[in-house]
């Protein structure tokens, strides 16, 4: 098995599975003039109310003018985003409301709806916080990446070229990035899914299970270039990358199963990061194989030279 | 691995420790020397997040224009004036933590009535001097006052005292500790505006031998004697202070009122029954997850992959341990996290028993082949742990800053359980190896191994 040979065609099959991400990222802003991934309100501020009504639900149109009744200046609460939640409850959006505000609207909605109300969830962030933690994901994302790098550079410092691994890993962590960022954007265009604080916690175990597997690779590189001196650079790689196959399918397998374990039977408050860490993880394993390992032989070939030449070898 | 023996028992210590600990909700070890003391006495109950158990999680903020620079001693103050007042309220096992340099973080587990402790905590607090006559209440007693109220009548409805208020915290002007004469023997001074100053001195010189109690938002928080009059408008409140108690009592004279404005930014409540039913899922969920991977193991590895599994159990029970002696407290993606380390344990495992397979084909014999799988299989282990944890560091930080405890749960259980597993591959699985195939000879029985 040969994968360094066909290195290119592996990061082909990347960029075709990046690429449909990247246009779904553009949809979505293009429909919501936001950003690329629609936003719940650990982001963007607002309130989710999700409440369960004992006895005959009141329609959407009822809840929806009780909203704009307690619409004020100071606290707008106009056109609220209602859905209905199994056959009993309605889960509703709207702008940050305080909690002297949801009493109030809760005990109206009792005193004329007529049904006993048990309120499931409540949360109200206000917009100042939202955008205040996106600007702390994107540097949290930064630094993990920063330290990760930094980290791989120290752990490999007698092998030559040592920061090589670190880009190569911090590549390959960008890539399972794209990938997860690109699989949220089409689950939130088809099922209206929303980015919250889980969602970067799984973008964060990601990156930090695609650095541990590509790390695997490496050091197998690591040892093997030590062991194997006279054998050619690329068949070097490639067959590290074989002897760690076992291990990264068997790990993959395991931590896929555990996952698979929670999605099917673990709660629906936890789904949406369940298989957000899934895809992830998938693409973490493939990258650690088929990119991370491949780009070193790019790198110390240099072939970015010829990238753009026309080369009789490849040609014929 | 020489001390195999040692480890045995190291080990077997520390399953029957975890034991003790997963299987009970308090600790007790009494003394064997002395029957009056315990050795541990804990509780080890598992804390449950406000996402399993419902609750109510408030982010407060300073209510100050964003440049301006607040004080962290302000905040802190302000962060136990808020904790008085909830317990004030009777909601127990309140916990507040001052998040960054302007939040504090507010969590009231399984409370029905968040719109009503939101109310209380954004109230300014009151702080009167009232007096008691010659029969003081005990601190701590929640009582009636006559503040702010006309022509008040001496009892209540129900027959409770109301006590008149001579002045309010509105009349001080410093509050501060001193040292008292007697060592550990800590007092307050302070100092009342000028207006107030007259106003106290016709009072004290009335009433000497009495009692004159300082109540923070209607609970005495003592009831000192007047000893004299106090005409100069400073005093002392002596009452056998710590210096810590004392240190609280300036703090609460000196800011009864907040000492900044608060406003709630962000407000969480979850429903009791929605966390119960997360509960039994994920628990569920975790135990699917577990089993599948004990029959992965030992399919795909024959024996190594049975040692495993018995590290693997070692390891929910060693982090179950931790997780109750620390405490950690479990929120759902803390359990996901857990889940999530679980099979980040076996491929410590999986790394170490492929590079075994490969030493025993290089035909090394079983007792070489062990040892070498480990020394060879560490450093990637190794490396690609400390990367986990650099990722688990950050988020803890991330969610440290926000209140977001929910990220924070999960950062902690996902680097507890990369330490544990570390710990377990290194210790367990190789020790329980050796003791079981240290006699074996691998001719004999390749298939054993999947060779």
């Amino acid at each position: 098995m040969n994968i360094i040979k066909n290195r290119y065609l592996y990061f082909f099959i990347s960029l075709l599975i990046i690429l449909p991400g990247l246009v779904f990222m553009g949809l979505n802003w293009a429909k919501t003039k936001e950003g690329p991934l629609p936003l719940a309100i650990d982001f963007r501020g607002g309130s989710l109310l999700e409440l369960q009504f004992a006895g005959e639900r009141p329609t959407q149109e009822k809840i929806s003018s009780l909203y704009q009744e307690f619409s004020t200046e100071q606290e707008d609460l106009n056109a609220p985003i209602i859905q209905p939640l199994d056959q009993d409850a309605y889960s509703i959006r709207s702008k940050a409301m305080s909690d002297e505000t949801k009493g109030k609207l809760i005990a109206e909605m009792e005193a004329r709806f007529g049904a006993k109300i048990t309120v499931l969830n409540f949360t109200s962030v206000s917009p100042a916080i939202g955008a205040e933690a996106t600007n702390a994901a994107g540097f949290a994302v930064l630094m993990a990446a920063t330290a990760i790098l930094l980290y791989v550079w120290y752990a490999f410092r007698n092998v030559k070229h040592a920061y090589r691994y670190g880009a190569a890993a911090i590549i390959a962590m960008l890539h399972d990035v794209l990938v997860v960022l690109g699989a949220e954007a089409m689950f939130g265009y088809f099922l209206g899914w929303e980015a919250d604080a889980l969602f970067l916690t799984a973008l964060l175990t990601v990156i930090g299970f695609s650095v541990h597997d590509s790390i695997v690779v490496f050091d197998r590189v690591r040892e093997n270039s030590t062991v194997l001196r006279r054998v050619p650079y690329e068949t070097m790689v490639n067959h590290s990358i074989i002897q760690t196959l076992d291990r990264s399918i068997n790990t993959q397998l395991t931590v896929m199963l555990t996952l698979l374990a929670l999605a099917l039977f673990g709660g629906e408050s936890t789904r949406h990061f369940v298989i957000v860490l899934l895809v992830g993880i998938f693409s973490g394993t493939y990258s650690s194989i088929f990119n991370a390992a491949p780009i070193l032989v790019v790198w110390e070939n240099e072939e970015w030279k010829t990238w753009f030449k026309r080369n009789p070898a490849e040609a014929a | 691995m020489r001390n195999k023996n040692t480890w045995l028992i190291l080990i077997g210590l520390l399953i029957a420790f975890s034991l003790w600990v997963d299987l009970s909700k308090y600790l007790k070890l009494p003394n064997p020397l002395n029957s009056a003391e315990y050795l541990i006495d804990r509780n080890v109950d598992t804390r449950l997040g406000l996402d399993l158990r419902g609750g109510l999680q408030a982010l407060l903020e300073a209510d100050v224009p964003a440049d301006t620079p607040i004080a962290a001693e302000d905040l802190a103050n302000a962060k136990s004036i808020l904790e008085n007042r909830a317990n004030a309220l009777g909601v127990s096992e309140v916990v507040m933590q001052v998040a960054g340099d302007r939040r504090i973080v507010a969590e009231f587990p399984g409370i029905s009535n968040p719109e009503e402790v939101v109310a209380a905590l954004k109230q300014t607090a009151l702080l009167e001097f009232v007096d008691m006559g010659a029969t003081p209440l005990p601190e701590g007693s929640v009582i009636q006052t006559d503040f702010g109220v006309e022509n008040a009548p001496a009892t209540t409805e129900s027959g409770e005292t109301i006590y008149h208020t001579v002045m309010t915290g509105a009349g001080l002007k410093t509050a501060a500790v001193q040292r008292g004469q007697l060592a550990n023997d800590y007092l307050i001074s302070f100092e009342l505006k000028p207006d107030t100053t007259t106003l106290f001195g016709e009072y004290t010189s009335t009433h000497i031998g009495q009692y004159l109690a300082i109540v923070l938002d209607k609970r005495v928080i003592s009831a000192p004697v007047i000893q004299s009059a106090i005409t100069d408008g400073a005093g002392q409140i002596s009452g056998n202070f710590t210096q810590d108690a004392a240190q609280t009592l300036a703090v609460q004279l000196r800011s009864g009122a907040l000492p900044i404005p608060i406003k709630v930014v962000e407000s969480r409540t979850v429903g009791p029954t929605l966390g119960e039913e997360s509960l039994r899922k994920s628990v569920t969920a975790g135990l699917i997850g577990l089993a599948v991977i004990i029959l992965f193991m030992a399919l795909y590895y024959r024996l190594p992959g049975i040692v495993a599994d018995l590290a693997l159990i070692c390891y929910a029970l060693f982090s179950l341990m931790l997780f109750k002696m620390i405490p950690v407290v479990l929120t759902l993606p803390g359990i996901a996290g857990f889940i999530l380390s679980v099979g980040m344990a076996v491929d410590a495992n999986v790394l170490i028993f492929e590079r075994l397979k490969e030493e025993l084909r290089g035909g090394r014999n079983l007792r070489q082949a062990i040892d070498l799988a480990w020394s060879r299989a560490w450093p990637s282990i190794r490396d690609s742990n400390i990367s986990t944890l650099i990722t688990s560091f950050i988020l803890f930080v991330f969610g440290s800053s926000f209140g977001a405890s929910i990220v924070k749960g999960f950062s902690v259980t996902l680097a507890l359980g990369v330490l544990v597993s570390m710990f377990t591959a290194i210790t367990v699985t190789r020790t329980f190896l050796h003791t079981l195939l240290d006699g074996v000879k691998l001719n004999d029985h390749p298939r054993w191994f999947g060779l």
